[in-house]
Parts: structure tokens; C-alpha cells; sequence
């Protein structure tokens, strides 16, 4: 087995155990939950709402030639740039030298996951530049110097006293654990960053072809102070993000906000269209977009898995599925965790390496029936474990494993001789006290569970007698 | 006199055949002819959801083959009930392809044909006790089965239905899932039979063996008093003499 598959199994089993991150956890979940019921009273149709989503990203993925070369000509006609990034070196190169040459010192950066795909920060840091997390959530787990840990709310494991003594470790003046309080701690700490920053990174919830502009949603606004304030904007987004017209926005914002965070509507959204025109006051003097491919035309080309890159990255499959909850976002290893994760990792990352979490999931299909754009995800899953038996490495014992099941479900006698011969044994292993130990031919099942009682006859013997009363 | 084929899921057969007779029972009791098609052994199931297409298609083949001449084919279980309905189109190709989803729309899982096909919520059942209903991930997603199994135990004489927290939420049992992956698999059903002991029940039941077999374990191991049984041994519980009662429940726990 390979090293991520082996790093998973240790963390997963770890977390898996850890009473206070299920408890964490499950506050958290349960207020993103009661919020995205009480909201969702207020679509008069909510499924409607998901299909005119999913037709919307239908659209644009499947045409996506036509609006990524639409949303490029009009975003150039307002004199942005547009940089067209085919791997995560041509991405983090692009503003890494971009950065170079126009002098910057402080970079403000607001989330984006594509920034995390490519390493982004961590890059720019190695020439020297200061960048700074905006987003609260992401500016925590900065200072805690580990990854996000859910690709929405990314300090989601963590408590606010927890918080609190971070603060108080790393800016000193922290009275209380109070949530306002612990703002303002940020706000005053980041204010200072905003002023002095060269350039401003942002992601991009939506890229809209029709009028060449950027739709940026946030809670904090920190993603309109970073893209308007510095003299450079740079949003680094990935190419499946472009979106047809303006007006589609009209359904894709509630629908995001609700999935994302049980809200109405994001506190703000902002449409950002290119620099600072000549009569104009404010802005950047400079915009510059960079899509990324990084195996994301890979994916299109992939009939059956296309619509994954319909994800607007809204996070609810994560918090519905029940091994999220369990194993927590660290463990999977991966930029992207939980079932989309899970999904798209091994088309970004590569199968062998991935293939273990697309196995790692009990097909509840919870993730299915949250996803606002349809994503039939955890079908995908069976068709990645499907491809990683047809392509990738599997233990030798377990393909000989299933070509024996196969051969003794092909005959009903097999079958009934083979299946009465291990009741037997287990029977036997049970009567000899060894239930639950090394030598009990049922673990690892009863290293978890008490073993079950093993019937003496199986069904087809007993409905023999029934049949011939 | 109408005919059911009964599909048992190869576990049922060998590990919970009980589960399989009850069924059976109650079909019997409503005015149902019973087949058992002998020749049937598993659908395929663990096979394509561990990646093991080829190997699981030829035991789709062979099982469309036994049942495709049935009017009806009725399972205790929403796992197996979904491999043959929603899976079998992924898997087969062509002509299998077709006659699968020709198949298809004759098989139900059992409370789904008792309350749609039968007709039926009513089924003369007694079982004077305090339950929960566990919605089985296929049961309630692929299926869409919500309401079918509470309807049926809302006509149970004596029977107290209770709304368990998080009811939709995973057991963690997944197949292969729980070996590969025992640790998240436990803490699953940890947290499920917690929202069980939350409910103050005698009982959680579900529509599909293989998820009660997995609480089960997990309850018991915990120490639990709680115990798990199959919807279908409920429906087939009569009304017993008073002084029969606690011996009902004994043979209800036991196998």
C-alpha cells in the first residue's frame, strides 16, 4: 500500500476515537444544520432551485471552450489579464513572478482553495513576500500553521476557547473568548495588512462569461477590502468556475449560501470587473486573472465524471457525511477532503496515490442528496473503485478473494456447503472461547462488536422443511 | 393466487435466516403463493461496490436469469433490493442491460411491496413494545423509502413507534467498509446506537439485516439493553396469551 493510504488509515483511526472532535464536530454541524432547515424555508422550491443550478453548470462545463474564451476577451476589453495556468507550477510561477517584479512586499489574501491546490502562499512566503490570511477561518489555522480543515469553514475543529488562546499567544490582549471580541482581535491585527498590502489575492466563486466579470462571495468582506485596496488584484480560480450570464447568479448565490452556511445570502458578494478606469476614485491599478487547468480538462474529457466539475465547493457534502464527522477534514490528506474530495482527488492527484478514500466512504449517498448542483457523488465513488480494480494496485489477496467469491456464488451447492462449513467454524471458534481474539476467524469484526449468534441452520435448509409440511 | 419469488440475500440465508422466514410469513398470511428459486445465491453486491465489476456481472447475469420469469420478487433487505434496481443498469451492458432494467420494476424490498404493491399497512402484527426505526441509507436514498416501514409499524398492535435523533444518519456497517475500515465504521455505529439509547427504546429496526447485525454487535458490545430486529419479524409477531409474552421477546432477541 501506498504512503498516503497508510497515513489515512493511522489518522482516520485516531480521529475516529477522539470523543471531543466528535463533539467539536457535531456542534458545529448541528447549527449549520438548524440553519440550512430554517433557510430553507425560504425557497418555494428548493429541488427546482438544485435543477436549475445543475442546468446552469451543465451548460457552462460542456461548453466551456465558448465561455472561458468569452469571459477572457471581455475581462481583456477592460484591460485585466488573463493568464491561462496549465499546472499548479504554471499558477504559483505566474504570480510568484508577478509579485517580483512589481515589488511586493504584503500580499492580503482572501480563501481560495485553488490557492491552496497550487501551494500559493506557501511560495510567495519562500521569496520573502508577507502574506496574510484575511478570511477569520483561514487566518486561524495560519497561525496554527496547519491546512484547512474543511474547504468552507476551514477552523471548523477548533473551540473558541481554543481560539482565544491562540490569539492570545500570537497578539497578546485577549479578556474573553467572547467571538466578537476574538474579531475584533483580527480585525485590528489584519487592518494594518490591508493598508500596507502591494497586491490582494482572491479566489472566485463564479466567473461570468456574458459580462467578463468576477463574482466573489464572503462573510467578512474582507475578500472586497483585498481585491479594491492594494494596487494589484490577482484571483486565482480554477477553469470550471466560469458561468454562462449575470443573471444566473440569481439562483446560484442563495443556492451556494445556504449549502454553504445555512444563510439567505452571503453578507457579501461582490462583482469585480477589472482595474481602476481613468475617472475612477478607487480599485486596483492592475487585474489579473489566472485559470487553472491542473487536470481539470482531464476530467472533462471523462464522460462519466464530468459533472463533478459542476462543484461550487459550498462544503455541504462534507458536513452531511457521517465519515467526515468521524475522521475530521485533516485526515484525508488532501486539499480537498470529504466525499467531493474524495471524488475529484484522484483526477487531480493521480488514482493509485488516491484511490484509498474513494473506498473509505459507506455509500450512505447523504452526500448525494445535499450537493446544490446534483453531483451524483457517491456513485462516482463505485465507479473510482471500479477503475482503481481496472487500473491501479490492488492487494493480491483481494483479487483473489473476489474471483473465489465469485466462483462460489456461482453455484447455489458451493454455496450452501461452503457457507454451512464456515457457521461451523465459527461456531466451533466461538465454543473454544476465542471470540474476539487473534485466532477468531471474524475479526477484525469482533474486535468492535460482539460477535453474533450463529444460526445452526441456514435459510434455505429451514425453508426446505417449511416447504414440504 | 398471486405468486412472490422470495430474493434472500446470501447473508440472510447464512447468518440471519430467520429474518428470511418471517418475511416469508407474513407474505404467506396476506394470501401470497411463495416461491424460493433454490438456484440464487448473492446479487453481486460486494463484489461492485469493492471495484469487482467483471466478477460481479456474471452473478447479475445469472440472477436476472432465476428471476426474470417472476411476477414479483420481494427482499428483506433495501441493500440488495437496490443492487438489482439502481446498480444493475451501471453494471450490465446491452442486452443484460435490458434485461435488468426489464426485471427492475418487479423488485421490491418488502415493506415497500407490502405498502405500494400489496397494498397493505395492516398486517395483524402485536409486538407490545417501545421501537425506533433506523432508515437504512439505501432503503431511504436509492429507494426512497421514508414512510413504507413507519407506516407499517404505526399499525402494529401495542407497538410504540419513537423518532430516534439523527435517524437518517449512517450506521456504518457499508459492506466491505466496516473491514477495511473497522475504526470509522464502529464510531458510526457508536454514535447510532447512542441515538437509539438516546430514544429510550426496546428496539431499533430497520429495513436491512446487514445494518442490525452491525448495531447489534455495536450494542452489545457497549452493554447496551437495547436490542436490534428486523421489520419483518416484527409484522410477523402475532398476539400471544398474556402468560406468553416474555417468552415471545426471548425468542425475538435470541437466533
Amino acid at each position: 500500500m501506498n504512503t498516503p493510504a497508510k497515513e489515512f488509515l493511522r489518522s482516520a483511526a485516531a480521529k475516529s476515537a477522539d470523543l471531543a472532535h466528535r463533539s467539536t464536530i457535531r456542534t458545529g454541524i448541528d447549527h449549520y444544520e438548524a440553519a440550512v432547515t430554517r433557510t430553507g424555508a425560504r425557497f418555494l422550491d428548493w429541488e427546482a432551485a438544485r435543477q436549475r443550478c445543475q442546468a446552469i453548470k451543465w451548460e457552462a462545463i460542456n461548453h466551456l471552450d465558448k465561455y472561458l474564451l468569452e469571459f477572457e476577451s471581455r475581462v481583456q476589453d477592460r484591460g485585466g489579464h488573463v493568464f491561462w495556468a496549465e499546472t499548479a507550477a504554471d499558477a504559483r510561477g505566474y504570480v510568484s513572478e508577478l509579485a517580483a517584479r512589481k515589488n511586493v512586499r504584503t500580499v492580503v489574501k482572501s480563501k481560495s482553495m485553488v490557492s491552496e491546490e497550487i501551494d500559493l502562499r506557501q511560495d510567495l512566503e519562500k521569496q520573502g513576500v508577507k502574506v496574510f490570511e484575511t478570511d477569520l477561518g483561514e487566518l486561524i489555522v495560519q497561525l496554527r500553521d496547519e491546512p484547512p480543515y474543511h474547504l468552507m469553514t476551514p477552523a471548523m475543529h477548533l473551540t473558541r476557547t481554543e481560539i482565544a488562546n491562540l490569539f492570545q499567544e500570537k497578539y497578546g490582549g485577549v479578556e474573553s473568548n467572547d467571538p466578537q471580541h476574538l474579531v475584533d482581535i483580527a480585525r485590528r491585527a489584519l487592518r494594518d495588512a490591508f493598508f500596507s498590502a502591494e497586491m490582494g489575492i482572491t479566489g472566485a466563486n463564479f466567473l461570468v462569461a456574458d459580462s467578463g466579470i468576477v463574482a466573489l462571495t464572503t462573510n467578512e468582506g474582507n475578500g472586497r477590502l483585498g481585491s479594491s485596496l492594494p494596487r494589484i488584484h490577482v484571483v486565482v480560480t480554477g477553469i470550471e468556475k466560469v458561468i454562462p450570464r449575470m443573471e444566473d447568479l440569481a439562483v446560484l448565490w442563495p443556492t451556494l449560501a445556504r449549502s454553504a452556511v445555512g444563510q439567505s445570502i452571503a453578507c457579501y458578494n461582490t462583482l469585480i470587473g477589472g482595474p481602476r478606469n481613468a475617472n475612477e476614485p478607487d480599485g486596483p491599478e492592475e487585474f489579473h486573472v489566472v485559470l487553472l487547468d491542473n487536470g481539470r480538462s482531464e476530467l472533462l474529457a471523462d464522460a462519466e465524471q464530468r459533472e463533478v466539475l459542476h462543484c461550487i465547493r459550498c462544503g455541504a457534502c462534507l458536513n452531511v457525511c457521517p465519515v467526515f464527522r468521524k475522521i475530521g477534514g485533516h485526515s484525508y490528506g488532501t486539499v480537498y477532503g470529504g466525499p467531493i474530495g474524495s471524488v475529484l482527488m484522484p483526477h487531480l492527484g493521480g488514482l493509485n496515490k488516491f484511490q484509498h478514500l474513494s473506498f473509505a466512504s459507506s455509500l450512505c449517498g447523504a452526500c448525494t442528496s445535499a450537493c446544490p448542483v446534483k453531483i451524483d457523488l457517491h456513485h462516482h465513488l463505485l465507479q473510482n473503485r471500479r477503475n482503481a480494480v481496472e487500473s491501479a494496485e490492488r492487494p493480491f489477496s483481494e483479487r483473489l478473494a473476489f474471483k473465489l467469491w465469485r466462483w462460489m456464488m456461482m453455484g447455489p451447492m458451493r454455496f450452501a456447503i461452503l457457507g454451512g462449513a464456515a457457521r461451523a467454524s465459527l461456531r466451533a471458534a466461538h465454543a473454544l472461547g476465542l471470540e474476539g481474539t487473534r485466532l477468531d476467524p471474524m475479526r477484525p469484526w469482533t474486535k468492535t462488536h460482539a460477535p453474533p449468534a450463529i444460526p445452526d441452520k441456514s435459510f434455505r435448509a429451514q425453508w426446505r422443511t417449511i416447504a414440504k409440511k | 393466487m398471486k405468486r412472490v419469488a422470495l430474493f434472500i440475500p446470501c447473508f440472510v440465508d447464512q447468518l440471519e435466516p430467520k429474518t428470511g422466514i418471517d418475511m416469508a410469513r407474513v407474505l404467506q398470511r396476506i394470501g401470497y403463493a411463495i416461491d424460493f428459486p433454490e438456484a440464487q445465491t448473492c446479487c453481486g453486491q460486494p463484489g461492485f461496490n469493492s471495484g469487482y465489476w467483471r466478477e460481479a456481472r456474471a452473478l447479475a447475469e445469472r440472477y436476472i436469469a432465476i428471476f426474470r420469469d417472476a411476477d414479483f420478487v420481494v427482499c428483506p433487505s433495501g441493500s440488495c433490493t437496490t443492487m438489482v434496481r439502481v446498480f444493475y443498469k451501471d453494471l450490465l451492458e446491452g442486452a443484460a442491460r435490458e434485461a435488468a432494467s426489464n426485471l427492475s420494476s418487479r423488485v421490491f424490498e418488502f415493506s415497500e411491496f407490502l405498502v405500494k404493491v400489496a397494498k397493505i399497512t395492516d398486517v395483524g402484527a402485536d409486538f407490545p413494545h417501545r421501537v425506533t426505526y433506523h432508515d437504512a441509507c439505501h432503503a431511504l436514498r436509492e429507494l426512497h423509502l421514508r414512510e413504507e416501514p413507519r407506516e407499517l409499524l404505526r399499525h402494529v398492535k401495542n407497538l410504540e413507534l419513537v423518532e430516534m435523533p439523527y435517524s437518517e444518519e449512517c450506521c456504518g456497517f457499508g459492506g466491505t467498509f466496516s473491514t477495511k475500515f473497522p475504526m470509522i465504521s464502529a464510531a458510526m455505529g457508536e454514535t447510532k446506537a447512542a441515538n437509539a439509547g438516546a430514544a429510550n427504546v426496546e428496539y431499533v429496526t430497520s429495513t436491512d439485516p446487514s445494518c442490525l447485525m452491525h448495531i447489534d454487535g455495536i450494542l452489545r458490545s457497549r452493554k447496551s439493553p437495547v436490542r436490534t430486529i428486523h421489520l419483518a419479524s416484527i409484522l410477523a409477531q402475532r398476539e400471544l396469551p398474556n402468560e406468553n409474552r416474555s417468552q415471545s421477546v426471548m425468542t425475538q432477541t435470541s437466533q
